[in-house]
């Protein structure tokens, strides 16, 4: 597995330091404009388990509203599903109780993106993922995203793929913050451009450095993700994937991707010229087994 | 001879039904291809959930792992032949060359319509073909189209027996003209998609066990469509000579022994291949220790048992031109790469969750449905359309000279 891994930092090479020195815009740079992607920053160490953001969720998206009273549900690991884009979960540690929320990851170069073969599923230059109705529901962005965040309706017969869309359409698009950042009472979730973002995380680890762990999840995590993870503990404790690597999703297929396009190119005139060969090669033959079955017909 | 029939009787007598209807096989099939159509219509009123144990971890089950996955790489024979025959020049495959197109189009069609069940918005199934959202960075644009393209390459191949069926020499001349233009181009579609559905788990590094998972995963899957394509054609050759015997003689017979053996050489050939690239990729990745595990087992299974045994077994089958020993073969082959496609596409897949997932009896059923429509449509082309590639009328009475042709 090192020897893969290595092998993929260098694959990433050029690109994935860019990301690392200049976080949140990269994108921008590329189109030529000055939007940079915006990001939340999640301080686990600050979350109470309150729940608000789910319900806040809950509205902002017209689903069943969840029951904040019921404090069993933190038992539990719980996952999103299409009725709650957002969840809060308890797990304990070793510096005792940390409270952490999830939802999608609004990542930079997104694998759900490039696996939907209808675009349905977009990168906004202000960072949000968002879905939309031309989706042919083949879930492969379901399959791809390694965050397991797109969920299907599995019992309708219009399924939508459903998940988190950073509030774009209610919240920011109106100048807004989202409405799970806009809830929550102690400041656990702090809204911004991502490199503000990280900025401010880095200016907590530093002031503070016992508290955190020296790490922000989602700094280069698949590339860059507009969720941004402060935490207390090591990350694999309150349940995030630490095995997924830097390298951005979409890199994993871009090379195959190009073979093929040359294949498509290059195959035709190959496959013209053997079957010119063969068929100057094979007249002999050809005329033989022909002389043959002629002789051999009643 | 057919030509001479009014056109309107044609049609009568060439699309009603030939044979007794009470036969074992169609007892077996209908109540299930009846029992299937009920649970489509559910399915496309109350979701996939009612029918499908499909979840929000397991989003692909046997839907697409069989129908799609095993299917594409069994229907590999039709590009595996067109290159022998077409590209190389090996004259002697001729016999099989339209029986395996007819056997590529009808599992393309089919399998094409089982996606569609699959697809949770079917109605925008053609999104990616008119331009509602070209997904260019995406392997599932790639297949789609390629699927596509080869579907219709795949007719063009087979055109000129539905030509001679209907009569219709112009139909006739014109695919005949084209049909080189089809097979190239067919050819390249099937490297694309053939490599193109292993390409698709390239984005799930972190969900395949890592003993399937492979940046090889294309290549390995476009090697094993080679002998999963021709160990099919051996076996249904086997079926289809028992079945439709009256239409053999003994001649034909020895003749597809022969190429039965030859197509058993190349099984053996590329399944060395396939061996050598999957222990490449183990030693590549470092997994050695990995094979002491259960996923390690199963692997042992499907490379050792599947691919190693029948490897063994088509080589010394075609030495010694053991027919029995092939067909065995063949059908180990065949299972091998149903349990290949199965582990990377849902076994391997999410394999440190707690959950697994088993299709319900329904995704089962509608399976069958498929397979049997697929099987009664097949046929009732053979009852009637020249699939054994004798030349047509016009081409054996006529003197071989330009002006025949014109004429
Ligand atoms: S977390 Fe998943 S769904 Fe969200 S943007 Fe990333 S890949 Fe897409
Ligand atoms: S399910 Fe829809 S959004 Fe997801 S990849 Fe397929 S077409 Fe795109």
């Amino acid at each position: 597995m090192d020897r893969r891994s290595f092998l993929k930092m260098l694959a990433v090479g050029s690109s994935g330091l860019a990301l690392g020195a200049r976080p949140g815009i990269a994108r921008a740079a590329e189109a030529g404009d000055t939007t940079e992607f915006c990001a939340v920053l999640v301080d686990a160490t600050k979350c109470i388990g309150c729940r608000l953001c789910e319900r806040a969720c809950a509205e902002a998206n017209s689903l069943p509203e969840p029951d904040l009273g019921d404090r069993s549900v933190l038992g539990t690991r719980r996952f999103t599903d299409v009725s709650r884009f957002t969840v809060v979960n308890r797990y304990e540690t070793e510096k005792g109780e940390v409270y952490v929320k999830t939802q999608c990851m609004h990542c930079n170069q997104a694998a759900c993106v490039s696996a939907c073969p209808v675009n349905a599923l977009k990168k906004r230059r202000e960072g949000p993922v968002e879905w939309s109705s031309n989706c042919f529901g083949c879930r492969y962005c379901m399959v791809a995203c390694p965050f397991d965040i797109p969920k299907i309706e599995y019992d309708s017969p219009a399924p939508s793929i459903l998940k988190c869309g950073f509030c774009f359409q209610e919240k920011i698009s109106k100048n807004e913050i989202p409405a799970c950042v806009e809830a929550c009472p102690v400041g656990a979730l702090q809204f911004g451009t991502r490199r503000d973002m990280l900025e401010e995380a880095r200016t907590r680890i530093y002031t503070e450095p016992d508290k955190y762990v020296h790490h922000i999840y989602g700094e280069h995590e698949v590339g860059g993700t507009g969720w941004l993870y402060l935490s207390p503990v090591p990350f694999d404790q309150i349940g995030f994937r630490t095995d997924l690597g830097t390298r951005p999703y979409p890199q994993y297929t871009k090379g195959y991707l190009t073979n093929i396009a040359v294949v498509d190119l290059i195959a035709p005139p190959l496959l013209l010229g053997l079957s010119y060969i063969a068929s100057t090669r094979f007249k002999g033959t050809r005329d033989e087994r022909e002389d043959e079955t002629q002789g051999e017909k009643p | 001879m057919i030509g001479k029939l009014k056109t309107r009787e044609f049609w009568h007598t060439e699309l009603a039904p030939k044979g007794k209807l009470i036969t074992p096989f169609n007892v077996i099939t209908l109540p299930v291809i009846l029992v299937g159509i009920v649970l489509i219509v559910i399915r496309f009123t109350r979701g996939l959930g009612s029918v499908t144990n499909l979840s929000q971890e397991f989003p692909w089950g046997l839907w697409i792992g069989f129908d799609v996955l095993v299917g594409i790489a069994f229907a590999g024979g039709a590009y595996v032949l067109c290159l022998i025959y077409y590209i190389f020049g090996y004259e002697k495959y001729h016999p099989i060359i339209r029986i395996t197109t007819l056997n590529g189009f009808l599992a393309y069609s089919f399998y094409a319509a089982a996606l569609v069940l699959d697809l949770g918005r079917p109605w925008n199934a053609f999104n990616f073909l008119i331009g509602n959202g070209f997904g260019f960075s995406s392997i599932m644009f790639l297949v789609a189209w390629h699927f596509f393209l080869y579907t219709i390459c795949l007719l063009i191949e087979f055109a000129p027996g539905i030509a001679e069926w209907i009569g219709s020499k112009r139909l006739w001349k014109f695919v005949n003209m084209i049909n080189l233009g089809a097979v190239i181009l067919g050819i390249t579609l099937s490297i694309g998609h053939q490599s193109g559905v292993g390409a698709l788990f390239l984005l799930a590094p972190a969900k395949i066990h890592p003993l399937w998972y492979s940046e090889f995963i294309p290549l390995l899957f476009l090697v094993s469509s080679v002998f999963a394509g021709l160990s099919m054609v051996i076996f249904e050759g086997s079926i289809t000579q028992r079945v439709f015997r009256a239409r053999f003689d003994r001649k034909d017979e020895d003749r597809h022994n022969g190429l039965v053996v030859s197509m058993a050489r190349i099984c053996a050939v590329t399944m060395f291949v396939y061996l050598f690239l999957k222990l490449l990729e183990l030693n590549h990745g470092q997994e050695w220790n990995l094979l002491a595990t259960p996923y390690g087992y199963l692997y042992l299974v499907e490379v050792v048992g599947f691919v190693l045994v029948p490897l063994i077994m088509f080589a010394r089958g075609s030495r010694n031109g053991s027919l029995g020993m092939i067909r065995t073969a063949a059908l180990l082959s065949m299972i091998g790469i149903a349990l290949n496609r199965f582990n990377v596409c849902i076994i391997a897949y999410n394999w440190y969750l707690p959950e697994k997932y088993y299709p319900s009896w329904m995704e089962i059923v509608v399976t069958l449905t498929v397979i049997f429509l697929e099987l009664w449509v097949y046929r009732w082309v053979i009852h009637r359309m020249p699939v054994w590639g004798s030349d047509p009328v016009w081409e054996r009475d006529a003197p071989p000279t330009a002006e025949a042709a014109h004429g």
